[in-house]
């Protein structure tokens, strides 16, 4: 464990990326096999649940530090993570030096499914006095999970790849899918060449860069593919050893999620894997996100959430054809591969081909770009007709050029404070617009697009400009003026202002003007009948 | 209702009994300063009154020239049937807990203060009151500090492994009192210390006065960058978002502050290590000096002052939160920024 918690602490410091990397392979190096297993889980994800109770936790640190909950609330709140405020306020007592293992510990918890809530008290308050304040983090964090550690999928790869000398791409594709300490080794998983290869394994994502300057930098027109880049889900279709996977990016096994995508199992060839956007679909046409958004997260699909939110494949990209590999293939191949498969099964609307997008010049996209909306979608993608199919983020095959969003200058009405890196600062926004009784409408809520030194700034405004509390909330003077951007926009009856808006984001802070010259929610309106 | 004692007035603490303010924000007749940190110590009063070991700063601060009276701590000045005097609070060089006594009524304004000898400034002494001023920057039961000599050893095998490493160590702390007691606190090189602008002009004014500290050198466009490598730099906070910083390269980048306690805060710093080292109380000591006071009633002033007045009213003591201008670090950041060197 403390050879984990000294991984996770400097993880944790460090925002370089070559670091991260080094310390993880390091550790790749250096820990136990077993201890490796567990770390890869968590880097990935598949933290296992203990099934605790959060508030009893809670209850429990706060009797141990002898305070009230409300004051382990307001301790909460400034901290920003759970795990961490219980390690900070736990007395220290700590008499004994743990040296448990980091599988150990697993272990130590996994009996606290079978235990009474009594015992798992016990047991819990006996784990906290055998560890530091750094091991009790990272202990809680092992217990109650957000295991957030700021690496992404991507760096724990690069580390792995390095410190196993392998290619990093056979490593991705190893280190995705269904698996679990209990069920696999750090040896068969990581080191077994391709022998238990799972069937559901998808490939890792080809992910577009926005484009740099004009589209006509980009050369030869004819030597460019272009379709419309939609507003949906990124999703991966395989069909292997005669079953169905549809995988989302995230890497989340959704196959559930999409029964209409079901019959597929019946007529895609055994080993095909297809690339595409599970998109909302009516009537022929694709729908605004929100729609979609609708069923994302339900449990239950019931008939009514089916029939109100339908969904379509548009498939865009083959990644495997008759069980082998395509991704070296150039696109251009893979399309005709695509096309081929396509013509070959039987025609159902839930299924579609990703259309390619007519031009003879880079004129001809400028032309058509602003039609995005008109059409739901989010810009062009634009891909390379002889680039092959890579792994994560690269530049230089596909691009992604996207609409500018929508966008309404509203003031800052609520703060709250932040978490993790943001904490003790006001960084989370709520910004509204006035209504036709002169009143300031909350409508959305917004975090990113500041720079460190303006949320500095804000943070110092608000901190003085505070007019009433409400638990973490602030109501703050309305005085600041943001412009607000936002990706779509819907009615609402859950909201005051009848609306809700998507991805709503700080585009930059408008200094030039004053509250009253905000707009209003009757502007907002008039986006809305434009574009719903 | 007769008058208290003590008044807020939202620009500073006012005994209207004496016509004498402590720590104004507004040009006053009659001003006590706790101490020198430039959200405590502001321009424009007409004549100070302060502990002899704040003086220097002072004048460097607010004018050569302005009127100021200085007084041991113990020392009686009366006003108007009022008697002042200053009491440690062991915050930094000088700073003092304002004792205010009218007819056998006793208040004091603690302005900054810890509880744990720095080794520099005179230690904190509780002083009995009826009521009690504190201040609640780290109120909260999550800010619990180590004894500063774990801190000074952490600091030192930071700077033992940048020394290895080649590379510089920059520590970066406030000025006015960190930098005092990290320089009595930890293992000094045996080459020259550099400091920032800002923090060799401090030093030589305190060294002036007849402090002892050691000498430092000042980092100025003309110094030799390879003399950087292994060595301490010692910087205000500002500096971390300056280009400054960039002819340290390489370096590792410390940071000495009680906020350096949760991850949050040490990520959005963007430090390489943090040291939790405060000069405030932490939540164990505020406790403490609430309960040394003895005060029937508690008035809490900067920081979490809603919560800790609440915790204090429901384990019995009475407190009520005031709002004041203190406790605005960025102030004094906003500040020191400007002190590039100034050669």
């Amino acid at each position: 464990m403390k050879q984990f918690a000294e991984l996770f602490m400097n993880l944790d410091r460090t925002n370089k990326t070559n670091a991260k990397v080094e310390l993880m392979k390091d550790y790749f190096l250096s820990a136990p096999d077993d201890d490796k297993l567990w770390a890869l889980t968590l880097f990935t994800g598949r933290r296992p649940s203990f099934k605790v109770n959060r508030t009893m936790v809670k209850e429990w640190a706060a009797a141990e530090a002898n305070i009230p909950m409300w004051l382990f609330q307001e301790s909460y709140h400034s901290v920003g993570d759970l795990g961490e405020t219980i390690s900070l306020i736990l007395p220290r007592t700590q008499t004994s030096s743990s040296e448990k293992s980091l599988t150990e510990w697993f272990h130590y918890l996994s009996l606290l499914p079978g235990m009474t809530d009594e015992e798992k008290h016990d047991h819990i308050l006996g784990a906290w006095t055998q560890l530091s304040q750094h091991e009790t983090f990272v202990f809680n964090k092992l217990l109650m999970g957000s295991f957030r550690i700021g690496v992404s999928q991507t760096l724990v790869v690069r580390a792995l790849a390095e410190a196993t000398a392998t290619d990093s791409s056979v490593i991705a594709h190893r280190v995705m899918g269904q698996w679990e300490p209990s069920t696999t080794t750090f040896e068969k998983l990581i080191l077994d060449e391709g022998e238990n290869d799972n069937a559901s394994r998808p490939y890792p994502f080809f992910l577009a860069y926005p484009i740099e300057g004009d589209v006509s930098s980009l050369g030869n027109p004819d030597d460019w593919m272009v379709e419309w880049k939609w507003d949906g889900i990124r999703s991966q279709i395989i069909y292997r050893n005669g079953e169905l996977f549809i995988w989302t990016r995230g890497e989340e096994l959704s196959t559930e999620k999409f029964p209409e995508l079901h019959f597929l199992a019946s007529v895609l060839p055994e080993g095909t894997v297809l690339d595409g956007e599970i998109v909302s679909y009516h009537d022929g046409r694709p729908m605004p996100f929100n729609v979609l958004q609708t069923r994302i997260g339900r449990k239950n699909l019931s008939k009514k959430v089916l029939e109100e939110a339908p969904v379509a494949f548009l498939a865009y990209d083959i990644l495997e054809v008759n069980g082998a590999d395509a991704r070296s293939m150039t696109q251009f191949q893979r399309r005709t591969e695509l096309e081929k498969l396509y013509k070959n099964i039987p025609k159902q609307s839930v299924f579609n081909l990703s259309p390619l997008v007519k031009f003879t010049s880079w004129d001809d996209l400028h032309t058509l770009h602003p039609t995005s909306r008109e059409n739901i979608a989010e810009g062009f993608m634009i891909k390379r007709k002889s680039g092959t199919y890579q792994v994560g983020r690269k530049k230089g095959d596909w691009w992604k050029w996207k609409i500018d969003p929508l966008s309404v200058d509203a003031v800052l009405i609520y703060a709250q404070k932040g978490s993790g890196r943001r904490a003790e600062l006001f960084t989370d926004y709520t910004f509204a617009v006035w209504g036709d009784d002169g009143k300031l409408i909350p409508f959305a809520k917004a975090y990113s697009g500041l720079t460190d030194v303006e949320i500095g700034q804000v943070d110092y405004f608000i901190k003085r400009n505070v007019i009433e509390k409400f638990g973490p909330v602030r109501t703050v003077k309305p005085e600041l003026v943001f412009e607000i951007g936002f990706e779509g926009i819907n009615e609402s009856s859950r909201h005051k202002s009848g609306i809700a808006v998507r991805f709503p984001r700080i585009l930059r802070w408008r200094k030039d003007k004053k509250a009253a010259e905000a707009d209003t929610l009757e502007s907002l309106k008039g986006i809305l009948d434009v574009y719903k | 209702m007769p008058t208290p004692l003590l008044q807020f007035t939202g620009k500073s603490i006012y005994c209207a009994q004496a016509d004498v303010h402590i720590d104004p924000w507004i040009p006053v007749e009659r001003a006590i300063i706790t101490h020198a940190h430039s959200d405590h110590a502001r321009w424009g009063s007409s004549h100070y009154l302060s502990h002899k070991h704040s003086e220097a700063i002072l004048r460097l601060r607010l004018g050569q020239d302005i009127s100021l009276q200085t007084v041991e701590y113990g020392d009686k000045t009366v006003i108007n049937g009022v008697t002042f005097s200053l009491h440690p609070a062991g915050h930094i060089i000088g700073s003092a807990q304002v004792r205010v006594e009218y007819k056998g009524e006793v208040w004091v304004a603690s302005g900054d203060y810890k509880l744990e000898d720095d080794g520099f400034s005179a230690p904190y002494e509780p002083v009995k009151c009826n009521v009690f001023i504190t201040e609640s920057t780290f109120g909260l039961p999550i800010y619990k500090w180590q004894p500063q000599q774990e801190i000074f050893s952490e600091i030192d095998n930071w700077f033992a492994q940048n020394r290895s490493d080649d590379k510089a160590s920059i520590l970066m702390g406030y000025s006015l009192g960190k930098m005092q007691r990290i320089l009595k606190g930890i293992q000094l090189p045996d080459g020259p210390i550099y400091a920032h602008g800002a923090i060799y002009i401090l030093n030589e004014k305190l060294r002036e006065v007849g402090h002892d500290l050691p000498e430092l050198k000042l980092v100025t466009k003309e110094t030799d960058k390879k003399l950087f490598r292994g060595s301490l730099v010692l910087a205000p906070p500002s500096v971390d978002s300056s280009t400054w910083i960039r002819k340290f390269n390489p370096y590792s980048l410390g940071y000495c502050s009680g906020w350096m306690a949760l991850r949050g805060a040490k990520n959005r710093r963007a430090v390489d290590q943090g040291f939790v080292l405060s000069d405030h109380v932490d939540w164990p000591d505020l406790n403490t000096a609430v309960v040394e006071s003895g005060a029937e009633k508690v008035y809490v002033t900067h920081g979490y002052t809603s919560i800790f007045s609440r915790w204090l009213n429901e384990n019995g003591i009475e407190a009520g939160e005031v709002h004041t201008m203190y406790g605005n670090e960025d102030d004094e950041q906003k500040e020191e920024g400007q002190g590039e060197s100034p050669v």
